[in-house]
C-alpha cells in the first residue's frame, strides 16, 4: 500500500495497492458492475501495465480532466482506466485494462481517500497478496502480447513507454 | 539560464497556477514559455511548455491556433517516439517501404517523450533532457581551440576530429528525422542537445567540455509531416545558414553535416533520396527559403 501524490496535484493524492495472485477478481468486478458505493476504486488489470509512469499518466490525466470538467466516463476511477487507452472506445477500455473474471493481478487505485481505511477495505475484500508497485513486480506481471495488441506495438517493454504514453495522453485529439 | 527567476504561478494554465511544485523559466520564445519542473514524480524532471494566451486575438481564433500548435508539436513527437515499433495503421510507414525499417530504434532516445498534455489549456509536458545544447558545445570547443595557439597542431587536430564526430552525427540525425516524414522547420545548434551518456554523467568534471554524447532534437513547435524534398531541403537551408551565422569559426566543416545526411548512416536519407535533397538544397542556395509562388 503507498500513497502517491502527483506533483502539481497535492490535493488528489493517490491510494494505490498492488495484489499479486488474486483469487476473486469476480466479486471485485461485478461490486463495479453493480455501482457499489463502498467500491469506489481504479482496479486495473496489471497483466497490461508497463511502468509506474504508464499507470501513473493515466491518473494525471483522468484527474486533470475531472479538475476541468470534461470525464467521459462515471467517475475520475472508471476514467483511469479510460486513460489508459489509446483510443475512444470507453467500454473497449473497461474490457482491456479493467479487472475481468480472469484477471491474477490487480493495481487498485483510489483518488483521495485515508489510506488506513482504505487498506483496511482492500484487505478485507481483495483476496490476494499485497505486493509492493514498483516496475519490477509489474514486469513479472506483465503480458506482452496482450500490451502489443492493446497499443498497436512491435516491443511491449519500457523502450514503447514514450509512445505509449504519449497516444494515451493525444487521445481524443 | 540556471539563475532563478521567480515564476510567476497564478500565470500558468490549471493544474500547475496551484502546483506546490517548483518552475524554473528556461526559455521564452515568440509564442510559448518553457519552464522545468516536475512530472508524475517529484524525482522526475520535466519540461514545460505552454502556450499562452494572446489577449489581442479573438479569443475563438486563439483557441483554436493554441490547440491546433500545441496538437501539431505533440503528434510529431509521439509518431516519432513510435517510430519502428508501432504497428498501427496511421500512417507509421516510412515514404519508401524497403527502408522503411528505420534503424534497429527509430527515432527514440533522439526526441523528447510526451508525458502529457491538455490542448484545451495550451500546454505539453515532456521529459527532460540532461545534458546543454549543441551551441553551447561547440562553443566550449571553439573556446579551447583557440585556447592551443597555433592551428593544425596536436590537440586542435583531436579537436577537429571530435567536432567532425558531432557533426556527422547531427547529419544522422536530421537525415533520420526526415526518413520518418518530419521536417524540424526550425533546425538550429540551439534546437540540440548532447545528453551525456548514462555512464558519462556521473563524473562531470571528465564530460565537461566533451563533444560526446546522444544528439537529441528538441522544440518541434515549427514541425510538419512533410516528405517533400524542398521541404527537406529548406530544413538542411536553415540550419546551414543558423550554424553559419552561430559558428562561424566552425563554418568551413558544415559539410560534414549534408555528408552524413546523405550517407544516411543508421538509415536516414541514403542513396537516392538523400542525394536529390541536396541537389534541392543547392537551388534553395540560390533564392533562399521561400518558395517561389510561382505555378
Amino acid at each position: 500500500m503507498e500513497t502517491i501524490v502527483l506533483p502539481h496535484l497535492p490535493g488528489q493524492p493517490l491510494q494505490v495497492c498492488l495484489f499479486a495472485n488474486v483469487q476473486n477478481a469476480q466479486f471485485l468486478r461485478q461490486q463495479l458492475l453493480d455501482g457499489n458505493a463502498n467500491f469506489e476504486y481504479a482496479f486495473l488489470d496489471a497483466a497490461v501495465l508497463l511502468s509506474r509512469q504508464h499507470v501513473l499518466a493515466a491518473c494525471f490525466r483522468a484527474i486533470n480532466d475531472m479538475l476541468q470538467g470534461r470525464l467521459k466516463s462515471k467517475n475520475v476511477h472508471s476514467e483511469i482506466v479510460f486513460s489508459l487507452s489509446p483510443n475512444n472506445n470507453i467500454s473497449e477500455s473497461f474490457r482491456r485494462f479493467g479487472v475481468s473474471e480472469t484477471t491474477n493481478h490487480i493495481l487498485a487505485i483510489k483518488v483521495g481517500g485515508d489510506q488506513a481505511q482504505v487498506e483496511e477495505h482492500l484487505r478485507q475484500h481483495v483476496e490476494g497478496q499485497m505486493v509492493a508497485f514498483t516496475d519490477g513486480a509489474l514486469a513479472g506481471m506483465r503480458d506482452e502480447s496482450r500490451i502489443r495488441k492493446a497499443y498497436k506495438v512491435d516491443i511491449a517493454s519500457v523502450q514503447a513507454d514514450a509512445f505509449i504514453i504519449g497516444s494515451m495522453a493525444l487521445k481524443g485529439s | 539560464m540556471t539563475e532563478t527567476t521567480p515564476v510567476l504561478k497564478d500565470r500558468l494554465p490549471i493544474p500547475f497556477n496551484t502546483s506546490p511544485e517548483p518552475f524554473t523559466l528556461v526559455a521564452q520564445g515568440a509564442e510559448s514559455l518553457l519552464y522545468k519542473t516536475t512530472f508524475l514524480s517529484p524525482s522526475q524532471p520535466a519540461a514545460l511548455k505552454v502556450r499562452p494566451v494572446k489577449k489581442w486575438r479573438h479569443p475563438t481564433l486563439d483557441k483554436r491556433l493554441t490547440r491546433a500548435r500545441i496538437l501539431a508539436e505533440a503528434r510529431v513527437l509521439v509518431k516519432l517516439s513510435g517510430e519502428g515499433i508501432a504497428t498501427g495503421s496511421g500512417g507509421r510507414k516510412v515514404k519508401d517501404p524497403k527502408k522503411g525499417d528505420v534503424g534497429a530504434g527509430g527515432m527514440r532516445g533522439m526526441v523528447p517523450a510526451v508525458l502529457g498534455l491538455d490542448w484545451e489549456q495550451g500546454w505539453l509536458v515532456t521529459d527532460w533532457i540532461e545534458g546543454g545544447t549543441v551551441k553551447e558545445a561547440i562553443y566550449r570547443a571553439s573556446r579551447s581551440r583557440a585556447g592551443t595557439g597555433v592551428p593544425g597542431v596536436g590537440d586542435d587536430e583531436a579537436r577537429v576530429e571530435e567536432l567532425t564526430q558531432l557533426l556527422r552525427k547531427m547529419g544522422e540525425v536530421v537525415g533520420k528525422l526526415h526518413a520518418c516524414g518530419v521536417v524540424h522547420g526550425d533546425l538550429t545548434t540551439s534546437n540540440m542537445m548532447l545528453r551525456p551518456h548514462a555512464t558519462q554523467a556521473r563524473s562531470t568534471s571528465t564530460s565537461e567540455g566533451s563533444l560526446d554524447g546522444d544528439l537529441v532534437l528538441i522544440d518541434f513547435g515549427l514541425a510538419t509531416q512533410s516528405v517533400s524534398e524542398e521541404d527537406r531541403a529548406v530544413d538542411l537551408y536553415v540550419l546551414e545558414r543558423a550554424f553559419g551565422s552561430t559558428h562561424p569559426r566552425e563554418e568551413d566543416l558544415f559539410a560534414c553535416v549534408l555528408e552524413a545526411y546523405a550517407q544516411g548512416e543508421g538509415s536516414g536519407m541514403k542513396g537516392k533520396a538523400g542525394k536529390t535533397v541536396l541537389r534541392k538544397l543547392e537551388d534553395v542556395r540560390m533564392r533562399g527559403r521561400k518558395k517561389s509562388m510561382v505555378g
